[in-house]
């Protein structure tokens, strides 16, 4: 028995070692940087305990900002990426011709490389020397604009970043719906169709129900990956975010260590286990909320 | 309600261009009368189905007319025919509670027929009264047995008093003991609502069992319609003969000469009226009397006792089917270990027909 329980470790062994040296190891290290006052990064030295580092991070407004901006991306894009989806779905569920093409398409954006959608969304919206970008252009057509997107006011800014997110979760989204809606079992719609139910009705009493699960897989993961979000920003605004305005929760947490204004580890713990808890808050109650909502 | 269906036809497209449309039902005529319980019933595969969705409007027909009473339905939609379908797998709405289940039908009735909620929880409530599950409102499918789950069904499909009920393979997914006791209880609700009922099954027990009428099915053509001890005391042909009874009918090679029927060398039976020709001769199980001087000698395999009657397996080397079996009442006994056994046939339970094309020959009185 003894032996047999020596096996079972030795075999769990690998996975211990690398998770204890790359997760349990560094959770706890931040734990202990956010608490240490004082840190310097150079003579590994710190002056107290305490709490000054959270009190630090929660009052600098460039942390707030990001929480902010961090919040109002969540809020915008979660339900709305998640909702497209759904209409997708339906959508494709819906039609027979084509439904192979149309399905790549939108699956398109899944696979293809963060530089290259850079440039795309770079020519949608940038204002170069040369152009305002198709959109001031179309924007044009209206008599509206030219609005400078990437350098310009804040909510042209974060319209772009929202619409970056929902573009580039989207497909996942789909794939996961379109595949929850095939598994209904149709006999549930024949069952409807039988008993004269609009189809109004068969969406929200029948279809939508059974791929509740599904749904709420969706937006939890869409949650946690939106407050996750840093790349986006980087990717459509530089790497300086605070000066664009446009910083998150991560990237102020990068920038504290590595950017330009870094060196901060301590700060940076402290701001990554605010994120953390966040995180953990919005889950719970996204949890309890679809216990009493999905139906089984 | 009575339900006619006149040269119905469905035909399905082949999948590969070039090949033939594949006729699931080959034009249906037949009335069923109002208030009756009727059995579809064939192998897997020979349209039954088709014809339940074609009844209910979940298929279009490709010709042919389908009337409920004097109204014309066959272009009707489904919801507007008036029908309660009961689903082989009950489709049960796995959210819902049983009685949102049965209410769900009352809840989609707009206009004159919307219920108050009260109106609606008194009609489903009187539905699985008499399905009886009043005891399980509360609870979901998941938490039902399969024959809980299929009374619940049965109740969806009357909660709004359909003008005809009906049920595909009802009894096919419950075990030996509830199907039995399932299919009395169809027969029961039934009778107590007086609703034409149809039922599609492939298990000819349950169709001879509860029907006032069975309809026999073979590849998307009906082969003969009758109550049930009728269809089975006088097939039209080979194949009904041999797709109702349990043990199966015994089918042999057989000769008309004279006027008698030879199976092998024995004249086994009188055919008088029935041309010298080559047949197929089916004899059911209990046809067989024990007779030491019988005609018919068959070599003994074994003797299965089954306490009411006993079941005598042996050969023959005109039968078709592997082994002869013979129900022979049990105070009959049988020599265990004689190499052959003597039978004299029961000309009622003997059927011959055409070799060639399987129809029945009619000899003697009938």
């Amino acid at each position: 028995m003894k032996k047999k329980s020596l096996k079972g470790w030795l075999y769990l062994l690998p996975a211990i070692v690398f998770l204890g040296c790359f997760m349990v190891y560094p959770l706890i290290d931040v734990l202990v940087y956010s608490v240490e006052e004082g840190y310097n990064s150079a003579s590994q030295t710190y002056t107290g305990i305490g709490l000054y580092n959270y009190s630090y991070v929660l009052r600098d407004p460039y942390f707030l900002q990001a929480v902010r901006n961090t919040f109002l991306l969540v809020i915008i894009t979660v339900p709305l990426s998640t909702g497209i989806a759904l209409l997708i779905s339906l959508g494709l569920n819906a039609i027979k011709p084509l439904r192979k093409l149309y399905q790549t398409v939108y699956f398109l954006p899944y696979v293809t490389n963060t530089l290259a959608v850079g440039l795309v969304f770079m020519i949608l919206f940038k204002r170069t020397a040369y152009s305002d970008g198709l959109i001031n252009l179309m924007l044009r057509w209206f008599h509206a604009g030219p609005v400078d997107f990437i350098d310009g006011p804040y909510w042209a800014k974060m319209f772009v970043l929202c619409f970056y997110t929902v573009w580039v979760v989207m497909p996942f989204k789909v794939l996961i719906l379109t595949s929850a809606l095939a598994s209904v079992n149709p006999e549930y719609y024949s069952a409807a169709r039988m008993d004269a139910t609009r189809s109004f009705r068969v969406f929200y009493k029948i279809t939508l129900p059974m791929i509740s699960p599904m749904i709420f897989y969706l937006v939890i993961t869409g949650f946690i990956g939106a407050f996750k979000a840093y790349s986006d920003a980087v990717a459509l605004f530089g790497t300086d975010l605070n000066a664009a305005g446009m910083n998150t929760i991560v990237g102020y947490v990068y920038d504290m260590l590595y950017g330009n204004s870094g060196g901060y580890p301590s700060f940076a713990s402290a701001a990554a286990l605010i994120l953390f808890a966040i995180v953990l808050t919005i889950t719970c109650i996204n949890l309890l909320i679809s216990k009493r909502h999905v139906h089984y | 309600m009575k339900v006619v269906l006149q040269n119905l036809t469905k035909k399905f497209p082949s999948r590969n261009k070039k090949g033939d449309d594949v006729i699931a039902v080959n034009d249906f005529t037949f009335e069923i009368p109002d208030g009756k319980l009727i059995g579809l019933l064939g192998p897997s595969g020979c349209g039954k189905s088709t014809t339940l969705n074609l009844i209910c409007g979940l298929e279009p027909p490709t010709s042919g007319r389908i009337l409920f009473g004097e109204d014309d339905v066959t272009r009707l939609p489904p919801e507007n025919r008036g029908v309660g379908l009961v689903f082989q797998n009950y489709a049960l709405y796995p959210h819902l509670t049983v009685l949102e289940n049965i209410m769900f039908p009352l809840q989609n009735l707009r206009g004159a027929d919307k219920m108050t909620r009260a109106q609606m929880n008194e009609k489903a409530v009187e539905a699985a009264r008499l399905v009886q599950i009043d005891g399980l409102l509360e609870r979901k499918p998941s938490e039902l047995s399969g024959g809980q789950q299929q009374r619940v069904a049965i109740a969806r499909a009357l909660v709004k008093m359909p003008r005809v009920l009906l049920l595909d393979e009802p009894l096919s997914n419950l075990d030996a003991r509830l199907r039995l006791q399932t299919r009395e209880e169809i027969r029961r609700i039934q009778q107590e609502t007086g609703i034409t009922t149809i039922f599609v099954t492939h298990d000819q027990d349950e169709a001879m069992s509860i029907s006032d009428m069975i309809v026999v099915m073979k590849s998307g053509v009906v082969q003969q319609i009758g109550a049930p001890q009728e269809v089975y005391d006088s097939p039209v042909n080979l194949f009904v003969a041999t797709f109702l009874g349990t043990p199966p009918i015994n089918v042999f090679d057989g000769n008309v000469r004279g006027g008698k029927l030879y199976i092998g060398d024995a004249a086994v039976c009188d055919t008088p009226g029935v041309g010298d020709q080559p047949v197929s001769v089916g004899i059911r199980p209990e046809g067989f009397t024990l007779d030491e001087k019988g005609p018919f000698e068959v070599s003994l395999s074994r003797v299965e006792v089954m306490g009411r009657d006993t079941s005598v397996v042996s050969t023959h080397p005109a039968s078709r089917n592997a082994v002869i079996r013979s129900i022979i009442p049990a105070r009959n006994r049988v020599d265990r270990n004689a190499q052959t056994v003597r039978f004299s046939l029961m000309p009622e339970k003997v059927f011959i027909f055409d070799s060639k094309t399987d129809a029945r020959i009619l000899f003697g009185a009938e």
